[in-house]
């Protein structure tokens, strides 16, 4: 035994003797993952965020949360002797004076991008693949609301320079909220602390965005992969995989050292897009005053949906009653809060919405291949359609500079688009799924084939047959070992992971689903 | 040694593939370089690019290096392992609603007791919702009703120079504020946007007769769709432009909203000059301005 293994061996007793984690730390160490690279998706999220926090620490250091205005003096020359808030001078001070501070403001900013596409896409391949189903809920409700919280937090930070157009996003926002029926002025007024704009909403977003959201995305975060863990992650259907085992790596040490090495190569690539590409150069911005205004300017990806529902919104509002006295649903509540209210609620809702068609509550842990549930993935297909319509109409102006059209027609064509394209997207996407349904030989790998040509120029035909290994998928020898030394633990007999037979259906027995060969 | 058991022994071990141990260590010299690389830039001043280079080096080396490790050096398996029903057992699930329903069986019968509790509660939680809300902020009582621009307020420019009727020329504009609030943050609500199309009377909508003095207008420069500044004045269709959702409206009817998602013209503001040649309003907006909210009607 080398002493690195005798020390490594001495501090797990010592842990052991205090809090007992032996058990806890075989089973960790033994962990199987399931290996694809679509499970690497969540990971770039995850940490995304712990890049975030590094980073957003150190711009804490120098960052000042106030609207306090005063006459700038520091090293960027064209806005010298302006009036500028605390919040904007101390962002250009930390773009150009703190050593490594632009670096690390761009690290942030374009961690946060990362972050948000990141659980998009996490988002997306969970739905596509129903990874969602039951026992997995609650995890899809916990990852929704980091999605929630990521966007606001986002937002949140995106606006705390004070330059023109973030100052002009939390104009925005303060109608978006002022909209709301019954409660908006008073919730507006609340939050800002007055009418807008105050004095009050830097410090505030401040204290939201590094402390309050963090605290809940961390915690969040948490339970999201403590459950993840206890569940064990699902698994793409294969060879000797079921529905009641896990085929893939040991946690220890191949799956830490990948993982651990995918944090590396996450933030390396993050790093790369700080240092050498350019985001939210606010000193070309200016600082936020209330009455100037920024021409072509999109907000950060992320909030572009929103952008483009105002955008493409009819001139229309709820009107009852003359001016004074009356009521109103003003415009912007209808693309701005009921459009992302409807949207996350159906997100949070999905998984028992399918469970009313399916009547299935089975517990599913391999993953559904998009294209044997046409339905489902059309319906995804069709609304992911919809979101990016709205994407694309936050750059009505931009579309029309670049296609030399009028504003006029590019607005039609997107309100247009935005209900047909869902529509075609999804049909044709059900159709290319059905006549897929169709190949018999789908799914299966290709047969080679050996072409002879005898002396007399004719041609025989043989197929190879695949020399698949029908070797037994076996356990760690810790565990075979741990079990024989304490006995059956009453969990019942491994069930075979190598694979009988070809069909899908539920062996009652057994109560296991067997998967079709891949 | 049965033969299965051999197999085993031999997965378990370290996998040895020489070049492979040679790629790791070049990644992970890479990264040291990288890391010195950023040290001595860090020292000398700084420079984004070159931090953001010697950064994509130190993290990229560290993280190919260990991610190569992880793959190629260790075993891979497959391994089996099996997963069990989240479901307890079912005498878990027995003891456990048995638990359950004693504690509420022992409560239970003190049915008043339970719902003044709750009442206290539910008391609580509402009084203490006021801290938290009202102590934040205002009501907003009838502060969305009206802006700082009374009878007679001269028009001064955001550095407080008043205006003149011969300060535009026609096809000209600026954005005003009432004088004395020029400086404040209620600017953000008082922005007016003066545009002068012609140099005679105008008269944008029947009842404004008056308001356009010498063919200036003036409208408020909040977007009634979401707020912003509506900053943009095209003279060829006396258009003005919001640039942040492309709302348009024409000026010469009263900043009728004609196209995007605006759904109410912009306020006109009436005006006229006084014997000295200054701008002033004649009253306050006869509505509120800027976006919708549920206190108003149409």
């Amino acid at each position: 035994m080398s002493t690195l293994e005798e020390r490594a061996v001495e501090a797990a007793d010592f842990a052991d003797e205090r809090l007992g984690v032996a058990k806890f730390a075989r089973n960790s160490f033994n962990k199987i993952f399931p290996d694809h690279w679509s499970f690497m998706l969540g990971e770039i999220a995850m940490y995304s965020f712990v890049i975030l926090i590094f980073t957003g620490v150190f711009l804490t250091f120098f960052y000042v949360p106030s609207s306090h205005l005063i006459t700038y003096h520091g090293s960027y020359a064209p806005l010298r002797g302006q009036k500028v808030s605390e919040a904007y001078a101390s962002t250009l001070n930390i773009s150009f004076n703190v050593r490594a501070g632009l670096v690390m403001r761009q690290i942030h900013h374009w961690a946060a991008d990362v972050f948000i596409a990141a659980i998009v896409v996490h988002l997306l391949r969970i739905f596509f693949t129903g990874a969602y189903r039951k026992p997995r809920e609650l995890n899809w409700i916990i990852g929704s609301s980091l999605l929630i919280l990521s966007i606001v937090n986002g937002f949140i930070g995106y606006s705390l320079p004070d330059d023109l157009i973030s100052g002009t996003g939390i104009r925005i926002a303060f109608s978006i909220i002022l909209s709301i029926p019954v409660i908006g002025s008073y919730l507006a007024f609340f939050i800002f602390g007055s009418n807008f704009p105050g004095t009050s909403i830097i410090p505030r977003f401040f204290i939201l965005h590094v402390l309050i959201l963090p605290a809940i995305i961390a915690g969040l975060i948490g339970a999201h992969l403590a459950i993840m863990w206890h569940q064990k992650h699902t698994q793409y259907p294969g060879r000797g995989r079921t529905n009641r085992n896990v085929v893939g790596i040991p946690f220890w040490p191949a799956y830490a050292l990948q993982a651990g090495g995918f944090f590396f190569i996450t933030s390396a690539v993050i790093a790369a897009l700080g240092g050498f590409v350019q985001i939210n150069p606010i000193w070309l911005y200016g600082p936020y005053i209330p009455y100037k205004v920024s021409y072509a300017v999109q907000p950060d990806w992320y909030m572009g949906w929103l952008d483009g529902a105002l955008r493409l919104m009819p001139s229309w509002e709820a009107v009852f009653g003359p001016t004074y006295g009356g009521h109103m649903i003003p415009n912007v509540f209808f693309p701005a809060v009921l459009l992302p209210g409807i949207t996350f609620g159906l997100i949070f809702a999905w998984p028992w919405i399918e469970r009313r068609f399916t009547k299935d509550n089975q517990e599913h842990n391999i993953c559904d291949r998009p294209r044997e549930h046409p339905v489902r993935t059309s319906v995804g297909v069709g609304v992911l359609m919809f979101y990016i319509v709205l994407f694309l109409a936050s750059a009505t102006d931009v579309l029309a500079n670049t296609f030399e059209t009028s504003l006029n027609l590019v607005l039609w064509t997107l309100r247009i688009m935005l209900f047909v394209l869902p529509l075609v997207a999804g049909l044709v996407t059900y159709l290319l799924l059905r006549e897929i349904a169709q190949i018999p030989t789908i799914g299966e790998p290709k047969v080679p084939v050996e072409i002879r040509r005898d002396v007399d120029g004719s041609f025989a035909f043989a197929e190879l047959s695949i020399h698949e290994t029908d070797e037994e998928i076996l356990e760690l020898p810790e565990e075979v070992a741990y079990r024989s030394l304490v006995g059956s633990n009453g969990g019942g007999q491994l069930h075979h992971a190598t694979h009988q037979g070809n069909s899908d259906d539920v062996s009652e027995e057994h109560g296991v689903f067997e998967v079709p060969r891949d | 040694m049965s033969e299965a058991q051999l197999s085993e022994e031999a997965e378990h071990q370290e996998i040895h593939r020489p070049l492979m141990e040679k790629v790791v260590a070049i990644c992970f010299i890479v990264s040291v370089i990288g890391t010195i690389g950023l040290g001595v830039t860090y020292w000398v001043g700084g420079q984004p690019q070159v931090e953001g280079g010697f950064l994509f080096l130190a993290l990229g080396g560290l993280g190919v290096g260990i991610v190569a490790w992880g793959k190629y050096l260790v075993p891979q398996g497959p391994y089996v392992q099996e997963r069990h029903e989240m479901k307890s057992a079912p005498e878990d699930i027995e003891a456990m609603h048995a638990s359950l329903s004693r504690g509420l069986g022992q409560m239970g019968r003190r049915k008043f007791l339970l719902r003044l509790l709750g009442g206290a509660v539910g008391v609580f939680g509402i009084i203490n919702l006021f801290p938290f809300l009202r102590s934040l902020g205002p009501v907003p009582g009838k502060s969305l009703f009206v802006t700082n621009w009374k009878h007679g307020s001269e028009l001064v420019t955001a550095d407080g120079r008043v205006v003149l009727a011969s300060d535009l020329e026609v096809g000209g504009v600026m954005t005003v504020f009432p004088k004395g609030y020029e400086g404040e943050p209620t600017n953000a609500i008082d922005q007016v946007i003066l545009v002068r199309p012609a140099d005679y009377n105008l008269v944008t909508r029947p009842g404004r007769e008056t308001w356009g003095p010498e063919g200036y207008l003036a409208f408020s420069k909040v977007c009634t769709h979401a707020g912003c500044p509506v900053g943009l004045y095209q003279e060829l269709t006396q258009q003005l432009l919001c640039p942040c959702h492309q709302s348009l409206f024409d000026v010469l009817t009263g900043a009728t909203n004609v196209f995007g998602p605006a759904p109410r013209p912009l306020p006109q503001l009436p005006l006229y000059i006084d014997s000295n040649g200054v701008l002033r309003s004649q009253s306050g907006f006869n509505e509120p301005i800027g976006p919708g909210f549920w206190e108003r009607g149409a």
